[in-house]
């Protein structure tokens, strides 16, 4: 366009009838307009907020807090304060949808690959899982987690033992705690050291293959390096690790580790559904991959394992990605809806209690859309990192 | 969630509005509608009947108001609040009156930008467990898990009460009244804590009560009462003083029933109450029979009370510290005059 009336008119002017400078004025009216309006309604909500007493100030962050949280991941007790109180919940909004997206995504993939078996029984299953759960509202199926599954376990007086010293009942599951004594530090270093060993046997399966094509045990030689090397080193250093095993007192076990019914309804709502868009995305993601490359796989004599794992889904990653991006968006956004069982996240802890406590309403919620914009865009960048590296360079 | 879009009405209507909250009074009256924010669902305090008309001890008091306001207590607007949202509500002028079992505090007083106008309901809060655990005290809780609902004095008084006890425990909470008490029957947890009268009214509506008893410990003080946006002295005043009218009336026998009779009464309390004499109505900016329509349409203190969750009601409690300054009690009126 511009190109174009640059022809016409080859005479650069400053007048408003040049293109170029007719964008810039257009741009800098709408920039400025927005902004007038951003600062208008910024000052009227500081004088309304004066006006009516409300807390315009953030001195609440360091003071205490006097409530208490039933899962906290960092420390945090009653005198503790209403900062430590956000960073609880944004720690436990973090960790239920990082989990849920990990659960999801394997879901998804299992599931999106099983809609295409040729089993029709497995392919069916699939695509009723598909079908159902992408069609029930999310808060209906994490109030049937709860409610219909979760609350009716028995009470802990009945709980369900589980081989292991493992309980479970309408409190969650209790499991034992680890103790670490004296050596167990030798443990996790030998296990680093296996890992370590494993990466770089990785590295030098790949460069024989690549040489040679020579396959070798990469599976198997790592495994048996993550086992036998930690093992060693825990029975030479006299087990240091023991485990505190939960007891019945009075009304609730003691010792262990305690998973909440809340958490876990959750976190199973939100893999279930969410894995249920990913199965789609990834059955649509195999399914744009041309069929020529499957059949040229198979003329290579690749097996259909092969094809699928070398062939197939290396391409349909790059189609996978972008829609990947905006379900675990979708997730991280929809675990707010922990409010409704009473999981302590972001939004029951600081927008719920703390936003009630202190009345700093204005302050609270714009710290709280603050977070999810900022977690929103690192998993954006993160994602789009990761697709540059998978995307399909040349075609 | 809903307090995610009650956080974002308040910045909008922040942000929409400006000085129109000083005259709280002059709206009610022109709207002719009272919007009063209520419990949602309390038995005896708060709860719509089967035609969905709203009865309960706290929607009575947004009665009084509007019968001393728009002389009809019928024109009563009631928003269901749940205590996470009831603040907000009341800050951001989506209701007139907070009519809630809140409770009086320094802080929500001095930090909330309101102002409690009295106190209607003096509680405290208490422990409900089940029959078949056998515990006869709160020292007994240990390890418990206790459903409490969020945003309450009660999350607070909890941790002060454990933490001096050095007692273990674990609470889950809801945003929702409803939520806390089905958690607690469905077994999630061991003890439901709430102010007694909210216990005793949730105990009713549970599908077996007796299993449940209310421990005898109460471990606060749970002045409940309404409350108005600060700065706004006269509604202020038409917040505190229709409570005072209606604890003033039981104190001198005026009831709904014999309220015109009494207008003839000899008694100059009487007379000044009910408008005869003095001038009630004028420096508050109502009618001067204000307090005759109030207790003709809604009722004394007493009457409230006992119709609501005192004797005459399913939950039949007693009246206690609400009983009357000279009867045992510490409900007391100012002079009115």
């Amino acid at each position: 366009m511009s190109d174009f009336s640059l022809s016409v008119q080859p005479r650069r002017s400053l007048s408003l009838h040049s293109t170029k400078v007719r964008g810039i004025f257009y741009q800098v009216l709408l920039a400025g307009s927005l902004s007038a309006l951003a600062l208008g309604i910024g000052i009227q909500t500081v004088s309304n907020m004066r006006a009516r007493g409300i807390p315009l100030s953030f001195g609440f962050w360091n003071e205490s807090a006097g409530f208490d949280i039933n899962q906290t991941l960092i420390p945090y007790d009653t005198l503790s304060t209403y900062g430590q109180a956000f960073w609880v919940g944004v720690v436990n909004t973090l960790f239920v949808s990082l989990l849920a997206i990990l659960l999801a995504t394997l879901l998804g993939f299992v599931v999106g690959i099983a809609r295409l078996s040729q089993n029709w029984i497995v392919a069916k299953v699939a695509t009723s899982y598909v079908e159902i759960i992408r069609n029930i509202p999310l808060l209906l199926q994490l109030l049937f987690w709860y409610n219909a599954v979760l609350k009716p376990l028995p009470a802990p007086k009945w709980s369900i033992e589980i081989p292991g010293g493992i309980y479970l009942n309408n409190r969650g599951l209790i499991f034992p705690e680890v103790q670490l004594h004296p050596g167990a530090g030798l443990v996790a270093l030998s296990s680093a050291a296996a890992v370590i060993c494993c990466i770089a046997f990785w590295f030098y399966a790949r460069r024989v293959q690549r040489r040679t094509g020579r396959q070798l045990p990469v599976l198997s030689v790592s495994l048996a390096a993550l086992i036998v090397f930690p093992l060693l080193m825990f029975l030479a250093a006299g087990e240091p690790v023991s485990f505190i095993r939960p007891q019945l007192h009075g009304f609730n076990f003691q010792g262990g580790h305690q998973l909440y019914p809340e958490f876990a309804a959750l976190l199973i709502g939100l893999s279930v559904y969410t894995g249920s868009y990913i199965a789609e995305i990834v059955r649509g993601g195999i399914q744009a991959v041309p069929k020529g490359q499957t059949e040229a796989a198979c003329a290579l004599g690749l097996s259909p394992g092969k094809t699928l794992r070398l062939v197939v889904v290396p391409q349909a990653l790059c189609i996978i990605i972008p829609p990947l991006t905006s379900q675990y968006l979708n997730l991280t956004k929809n675990s707010s809806l922990a409010v409704f069982i009473g999981y302590p996240d972001l939004v029951q802890i600081f927008a719920g209690t703390v936003l009630n406590q202190t009345g700093a309403a204005v302050q609270v919620m714009a710290i709280t859309l603050a977070v999810y914009l900022a977690i929103s865009i690192v998993t954006s960048l993160a994602m789009n990192a990761f697709n540059r590296h998978f995307a399909i360079v040349e075609r | 969630m809903r307090s995610m879009l009650k956080g974002l009405i308040a910045v909008a209507m922040a942000c929409t509005a400006s000085a129109a909250w000083s005259a709280t009074l002059d709206n009610v009256k022109k709207n002719g509608v009272l919007t009063c924010g209520t419990n949602s669902a309390t038995a005896g305090f708060s709860l719509p009947d089967n035609e969905g008309k709203w009865t309960g001890f706290v929607v009575d008091y947004c009665r009084a108001v509007a019968a001393a306001v728009l002389g009809d207590a019928q024109k009563v607007k009631f928003i269901p609040l749940t205590p996470k949202d009831r603040f907000t509500a009341l800050q951001s002028g989506e209701i007139d009156i907070l009519a809630h079992n809140a409770t009086w505090t320094s802080s929500r007083d001095m930090s909330l930008g309101i102002l409690f106008a009295g106190t209607y309901f003096y509680d405290g809060q208490g422990f409900m467990v089940r029959k078949a655990d056998k515990i006869t005290s709160a020292k007994g809780l240990d390890g418990a898990s206790i459903c409490v609902t969020q945003g309450t004095t009660t999350e607070l008084n909890l941790a002060d009460y454990f933490r001096s006890q050095s007692i273990k425990y674990t609470t889950v909470g809801f945003a929702d009244e409803e939520a806390v008490v089905k958690a607690y029957e469905e077994g999630r947890c061991d003890v439901l804590s709430a102010d007694t009268s909210t216990l005793n009214a949730s105990r009713l509506r549970m599908a077996k009560p007796d299993d449940s008893i209310v421990l005898p410990e109460l471990i606060s003080k749970e002045p409940l009462g309404p409350a108005v946006r600060q700065g706004d002295d006269q509604w202020f005043n038409v917040a505190k003083w229709t409570l005072y009218v209606m604890v003033a009336a039981e104190e001198f026998g005026v009831t709904s029933k014999n309220v015109d009779a009494m207008k003839s009464s000899d008694n100059p309390n009487i007379r000044r109450l009910l408008g005869v004499e003095g001038s009630i109505g004028k420096d508050i900016g109502l009618g001067d029979t204000w307090p005759v329509e109030v207790i003709k349409q809604v009722g004394n203190y007493g009457e409230v009370f006992d119709r609501n969750v005192g004797k005459d009601s399913p939950l039949k409690m007693e009246r206690g510290l609400n009983a009357l300054w000279n009867k045992g009690g510490i409900q007391y009126a100012p002079p009115i005059r």
